[in-house]
């Protein structure tokens, strides 16, 4: 229970539905004052307090488990190894792989709990499939994807089947006093929002050139290849304006020479995916289905082909600015809310 | 329900409670000058003097507070204050290294903002503070105050208490002691004791929670923590809270008179307690002194658990027990009495408190006793999942 309308929301749900619910609130900060405050993120004291005041309201017991550790070094440590090694991590879908499914549910399994439920909007159904939530705008089966058939399992995403609105309009009825805390954004280990300053402070500086693609010219400075992501467009600074004037993105990152490479838009365009780690729900090894490259990205039709260690999308018509570290996910269209076939890490694209 | 955390709080005995009742309902300021005020200022004086005479102090010594944690404060930071203002080479504080946070943190507040040098003193596996140590820690010409609680509030470890006041005595430095856990499980006199101050809390004896005292040696300079109507001797300020001082005033008197019969029940339960969790649990290791310690006190680890899982899964069958202490947000944390007492990390984390009371009978141990090797197992396979 992080405190906001979400996990109060499908905690309640899960103890009306007859479950034998115990809340639990993860103490992730080493220093809570550190992590974002009030309503905007999920690790602070008044968060802890609302989680714990929703918890009375529904009737449940309440803790607070500290896994400060675990997400340091799961978490936290890994954004910054992978931004270091020139990709663009997704924290909060490392959050469920490595926190709230393997840390929290090992532990609770351990203690006798069957299972970790939480307020994410997805579906996941008696099939042990993973859907999509009805409420698009809000789902968030893009960073519950990493997750393998065994720990969904053991997962429980009671929300998966209401719109945020109607969450919000049952957390008010409920007496839950977080019905109308706004929603949380950003990374919430990252107190001032500020990616880029939070990198360098633990990065250091790094100053090294911005290159043309096309030209191999040296067209600016930059203090870090690791502040940058494929497909950025603003904060490049860049000294020597492109031949056809037209704006320059972020091609790619380097780390060994530590340059950042840039170009026109349409080098952006990439019509094959790899992807490692992957998760594979499909019987099927190769099928045709739509992927999506980011979260809140759009979808994109493809063949899309798993070999046991990796997958492979060949994309029907080319996506922009697809980065890698973020996450592929592979959904069946369906009209009960497209399917997660499968997901995998982006490790090359072209 | 088994209620084994009477350390965190006591059920309120039947006479403080209705005397509380009795009190609440009259109206009337003990600092008014008409009838109402002077019934009121009645009732509070009666209290003083029976809270003086079951601890063997004068009544002027006791001074009434909002609970243990005020006391202390006042205490460590006034006799502090007072004494560094009399002389500023006195700018140091001697205290154990096992103190409650209420003494604590208010003796780190001063090390912080006010300059002071303090002399934490090292305890012995048991949690003890030596004598020797305590002696050569006063001996200097700069200590403000001295202060060592009478028995410890996570292990039950008692400390020579008329023993470390003599020799503060001896070495001019008044002498402090919390005594919230003490009070009704050992004798106190404050008298007797040698100490300049003693903190007396309200909730751990069986009175409402709110309510304290400092019983403060006549001749000892205290500089206030609160301004205002200067109620209590000049030394704390605020609206005397009549209904909680007449009830502390019964629970102090009861603790005391029953102290003898009920060290004796709740020490033989402890007893059993203690020899019936290490039959069940081979491998429980009990902290603390093995016979000076509080009666109703016993203290484990249970190596490979963590104490929070442990807590959880026997609060789940309705057995209420203790880490130890929790930071605001709810974590638990390492206890420092434990790693004051050598224990490292993970062996400070493993442990939990069972603390019976005057309400404990042989069903709460027998409850425990029942559910904790189940508990014990699963906390031991949640913390194998923690270190995989």
């Amino acid at each position: 229970m992080s405190g906001g309308v979400d996990s109060a929301v499908a905690a309640a749900r899960a103890a009306e539905a007859g479950h034998d619910v115990t809340g639990v609130h993860l103490a992730l900060a080493r220093n809570p004052q550190t992590y974002r405050s009030g309503a905007r993120g999920c690790c602070t004291l008044e968060d802890a307090r609302d989680a714990r005041r929703a918890a009375d309201v529904i009737g449940i017991p309440f803790y607070v488990w500290d896994m400060a550790e675990q997400f340091h070094e799961s978490v936290v440590d890994d954004f910054v190894a992978e931004y270091a090694a020139g990709r663009t991590p997704n924290p909060c879908l490392r959050c469920n792989e490595k926190i709230k499914f393997e840390a929290v549910l090992d532990r609770a399994v351990a203690l006798g709990f069957d299972a970790v439920v939480t307020g994410h909007h997805a579906r996941l159904g008696a099939d042990g499939l993973l859907r999509r939530s009805v409420d698009y705008g809000k789902d968030q089966s893009y960073v519950l994807a990493v997750l393998t058939a065994a720990q969904l399992s053991r997962a429980m995403f009671p929300l998966g089947d209401s719109t945020k609105a109607l969450v919000r309009a049952e957390a008010a009825s409920r007496g839950l006093a977080v019905a109308d805390k706004p929603d949380s954004h950003d990374i919430c280990f990252i107190a001032d929002g500020d990616t880029r300053k939070f990198l360098a402070d633990r990065l250091g500086s790094q100053p090294g050139d911005i290159v043309e693609a096309t030209t191999g010219a040296v067209v600016g400075q930059h203090a870090g290849a690791y502040a940058y992501t494929v497909g950025q467009r603003r904060g490049l600074d860049l000294r020597i304006s492109a031949p056809d004037r037209n704006p320059r993105y972020v091609l790619s990152i380097t780390p060994s020479t530590n340059t950042v490479t840039v170009g026109p838009a349409s080098a952006l365009e990439v019509s094959t995916v790899v992807g490692t780690r992957p998760i594979w729900h499909s019987s099927d090894f190769s099928v045709e289905c739509s992927v999506q490259l980011r979260a809140h990205g759009s979808v994109f039709p493809a063949s899309v082909a798993f070999d046991g260690s990796s997958l492979v999308a060949s994309l029907a018509s080319p996506a922009r600015g697809v980065a890698t570290g973020q996450a592929m996910v592979c959904y069946q269209p369906s009209p009960d809310g497209d399917i997660v076939l499968g997901s995998a890490t982006i490790s090359e694209t072209s | 329900m088994s209620y084994l955390d009477h350390a965190a709080t006591t059920p309120m005995l039947p006479e403080a409670l209705d005397a509380f009742v009795a009190a609440a309902r009259a109206v009337g300021n003990a600092s008014s000058l008409h009838a109402p005020g002077r019934q009121a200022r009645r009732r509070v004086e009666e209290s003083r003097e029976q809270i003086a005479d079951a601890l063997t102090a004068r009544p002027s010594e006791v001074i009434f507070t909002g609970g243990g944690t005020e006391s202390d404060n006042l205490a460590t930071k006034g006799i502090f204050w007072a004494r560094r203002a009399a002389d500023p080479r006195r700018n140091r504080v001697v205290a154990s290294s096992v103190e409650h946070h209420a003494v604590l943190d208010a003796v780190t507040w001063l090390e912080r903002h006010e300059g002071a040098a303090v002399t934490w003193l090292p305890v012995s596996r048991s949690g003890r503070v030596s004598a020797a140590d305590f002696a050569e820690a006063v001996s200097g010409d700069d200590v403000a105050v001295a202060t060592v609680m009478w028995a410890n509030n996570e292990v039950g470890t008692l400390q020579p208490v008329p023993e470390l006041a003599a020799l503060a005595a001896s070495a001019g430095v008044p002498f402090h002691t919390d005594a919230v856990q003490a009070v009704g499980q050992v004798p106190v006199d404050f008298a007797a004791s040698g100490a300049a101050a003693l903190t007396v809390s309200g909730h751990k004896i069986g009175g409402p929670i709110g309510v304290g005292a400092l019983l403060l040696g006549r001749e000892v300079e205290c500089t206030p923590l609160l301004h205002g109507g200067g109620q209590e001797r000049d030394v704390r300020s605020g609206t005397l809270d009549v209904p909680g001082i007449v009830a502390l005033a019964v629970a102090v008197e009861l603790s005391v008179k029953t102290q003898r019969e009920t060290a004796e029940r709740i020490g033989r339960l402890r007893d059993d307690l203690v020899a019936r969790v290490h039959a069940a649990v081979p491998g429980a290791i009990l902290n603390g002194d093995p016979t000076g310690r509080l009666p109703g006190n016993a203290h484990f680890s249970f190596p490979g658990c963590e104490g929070d899982a442990l807590l959880l899964l026997l609060d789940a069958q309705g057995i209420a027990c203790s880490t130890g202490s929790a930071c605001s947000a709810g974590v638990a944390q390492p206890s420092h009495v434990l790693i004051a007492m050598g224990a490292g990390d993970a062996e400070a984390r493993s442990s939990l408190r069972f603390t019976l009371g005057h309400t404990s009978t042989v069903s709460d141990v027998d409850a425990l006793v029942a559910a904790l090797p189940g508990a014990v197992e699963r906390a031991r396979r949640a913390g194998a999942v923690k270190s995989r």
